[in-house]
């Protein structure tokens, strides 16, 4: 091998490492997120140096690698710079499905190649051994992996785009024996797969398989609720990243197989932080159709004579001109309504006004993990504004307005006391133990998850309904022709 | 060959424990640029197909496949990136303001 193009393998798996580390602190991430692309680039630069030092490049390969870099470029710039910050979880699902269809291919492309080349077993092997340099059923074993993997986390990503971005509904798919369906399509995926294995020559297999890891991909997502996207994302990103190290087994790539780890890694671990905060098991969140159930007990338990007071945005205004500490709690329908530079041009008339101003983000408000905090960031709201629940919860007494802006399970007290609902145990923000709270809402129907949300009728709670975006401006001119 | 695979065996267990240790310290303000930061890596994948088109001679749909590989894993790798260095550069600029 190469050994400008090993070193370059070593700083680039070395750059990907002190990149995630640089990840701690806000105030060297964003150059760590540049140190992570150097190494990409190196691991890119490398590779192209080990196959021209094989004497492998030719034209036809150079069409390949540079028109195929052409294209991913010219798509992915124009979409990652237009993309509206509040639509990133969506295009952050989109791009992890590409991910995932980016391995399924490398699998499938092999695999077709060798037996193009031979029509026998042995030589379809010896084929084999002779793109990856391995061993011929660790390679093939590695393909169904990379292929089952890689067709999972793309459908997957592409129902969870078209969830997070309201272009399907967004409500649980549930029908009876989904989760055995679900089990005997990943059953009959294993046995293909493993006749695979021993046969790659019967490339059939590989036809069946992949349309089966589509159809499992998209089975598996459709069960679950808008509500429970975070979670379901973060699972996704560690899919790509295990599919990234089987496709790293397939061709004997050690660098693949590292950066894919901490890839699978990473997002393990952000699915279970959001579990945690939901106080939910992970097979809870998959197979439970969580929030489907609970809509048609909550609504018949709520549509008795439960009244919720209304407030206009010029009543607010009277009480907040007059509130001492006040905190806000976003969820997504913050996002939703664009509301984040209204929320931070209040905030700073309150702050103005001699108020004490916190803006409590829960870990699982909005539809990917840390979503709220990107859109306060692009708002410019300042570091210390921002709180954990943990800490206000604790002097929440003292909160003299508590205002929710489209969140809703995430403040719903049922969560504490009713052991029935389907949140309860999660850990919440308990605003309904504020002086008052407002809650910004659309309407007074139930929230994403469909939970019936008690908070509402509480004689400390009115609602505002409307646009929130257009509530907080009418709320800043108020301020605003007061002085 | 048995040396090998333990060998890569061994490297993916020692990159798992790294990345848990790793990510675990990232705060929860960063989480959303770690995720797309993480998914722009995982189209490291993209080295993959770089190795393999190269060696593909005998088959023009491989070929075919080969380039779409390239391509996918381009726009997740380009795209991940340039997003989250967006998303930074907010972040950043606040923490220039308040100083």
């Amino acid at each position: 091998m190469n050994y400008v193009a090993s070193v370059l393998f070593l700083f680039s798996a070395a750059a990907f490492i002190v990149g995630l580390r640089m990840l701690r602190a806000p105030a060297t991430a964003r150059k760590g997120n540049l140190v992570s692309a150097a190494g990409m680039a190196a691991a890119m630069l490398g590779t192209l140096l080990m196959t021209i030092h094989a004497g492998d490049f030719n034209s036809k390969a150079a069409l390949v690698v540079l028109g195929g870099i052409a294209a991913g470029t010219a798509i992915g710039i124009p979409a990652a710079r237009l993309v509206k910050m509040t639509a990133m979880p969506e295009m952050v699902a989109l791009f992890n499905g590409f991910g995932g269809i980016a391995s399924l291919l490398i699998g499938w492309s092999q695999t077709q190649e060798a037996v193009a080349h031979g029509a026998t077993l042995a030589e379809v092997e010896a084929d084999l051994v002779r793109l990856t340099g391995g061993q011929a059923n660790v390679v093939t074993f590695a393909t169904f992996l990379a292929v089952l993997i890689g067709g999972v986390t793309f459908t997957g990503s592409v129902v969870a785009w078209g969830k997070l971005s309201e272009r399907m509904t967004s409500k649980p798919v549930l029908y009876p024996g989904q989760n055995v369906v679900n089990g005997l399509t990943v059953l009959l995926s294993l046995a293909l797969g493993i006749w695979f294995t021993i046969q790659p020559d019967q490339i059939w297999l590989l036809y069946i398989l992949i349309p089966l890891s589509f159809i499992l991909g998209v089975a598996v997502v459709i069960p679950i609720g808008g509500g429970d996207m975070p979670v379901v994302i973060s699972l996704l990103n560690s899919y790509s990243g295990l599919a990234a190290c089987a496709a790293g087994l397939a061709i004997n790539n050690a660098l693949l197989i590292i950066i894919g780890a901490l890839v699978g890694a990473s997002g393990l671990i952000l699915t279970r932080i959001m579990c945690v905060a939901m106080n939910r098991s992970l097979g809870n969140v998959l197979f439970s159709g969580f929030g489907a159930v609970s809509t048609s007990g909550g609504a018949a338990a709520s549509g008795e004579k439960k009244e919720a007071r209304i407030l206009s945005p010029q009543d607010a205004y009277f009480v907040l001109e007059a509130a001492q500490s006040v905190i806000f709690v976003p969820g997504y329908g913050m996002a939703v309504a664009q509301a984040q530079h209204a929320v931070k041009q209040l905030a700073d008339l309150l702050v103005k006004n001699g108020c004490d101003v916190k803006h409590v983000i829960h870990p699982v408000a909005g539809r990917m993990p840390g979503h709220m905090n990107v859109l306060l960031a692009e708002a410019n709201v300042e570091y210390d504004q921002l709180a954990v629940p943990e800490d206000v919860n604790a002097t929440m007494e003292s909160v003299d307005v508590a205002i929710v802006i489209g969140a809703n399970d995430v403040v719903n007290p049922a969560a504490l006391t009713d052991k029935s609902s389907p949140i309860y145990g999660m850990p919440i923000i308990e605003v309904h133990r504020a002086r008052a709270v407002f809650t910004l809402k659309r309407s007074l129907a139930s929230g994403y998850a469909g939970i019936d949300n008690p908070l509402f009728y509480l004689p400390n709670n009115s609602m505002v309904l409307g646009d929130a975006k257009k509530t907080i401006e009418a709320l800043i001119s108020e301020f605003k022709s007061e002085d | 060959m048995l040396v090998q695979y333990t060998t890569l065996a061994l490297v993916f267990l020692l990159a798992m424990f790294l990345g848990v240790e790793l990510i675990r310290k990232v705060p929860s303000q960063l989480h959303t640029p770690l995720m797309s930061g993480s998914n722009a890596i995982s189209g490291i994948c993209i080295i993959g197909a770089m190795a393999l088109a190269p060696l593909t001679e005998d088959n023009l749909f491989a070929l075919f496949l080969s380039t779409a590989a390239v391509a996918f894993a381009t726009i997740n790798v380009v795209g991940g990136y340039v997003v989250t260095d967006r998303m930074l550069g907010m972040f950043q600029t606040k923490k220039g303001e308040s100083k």
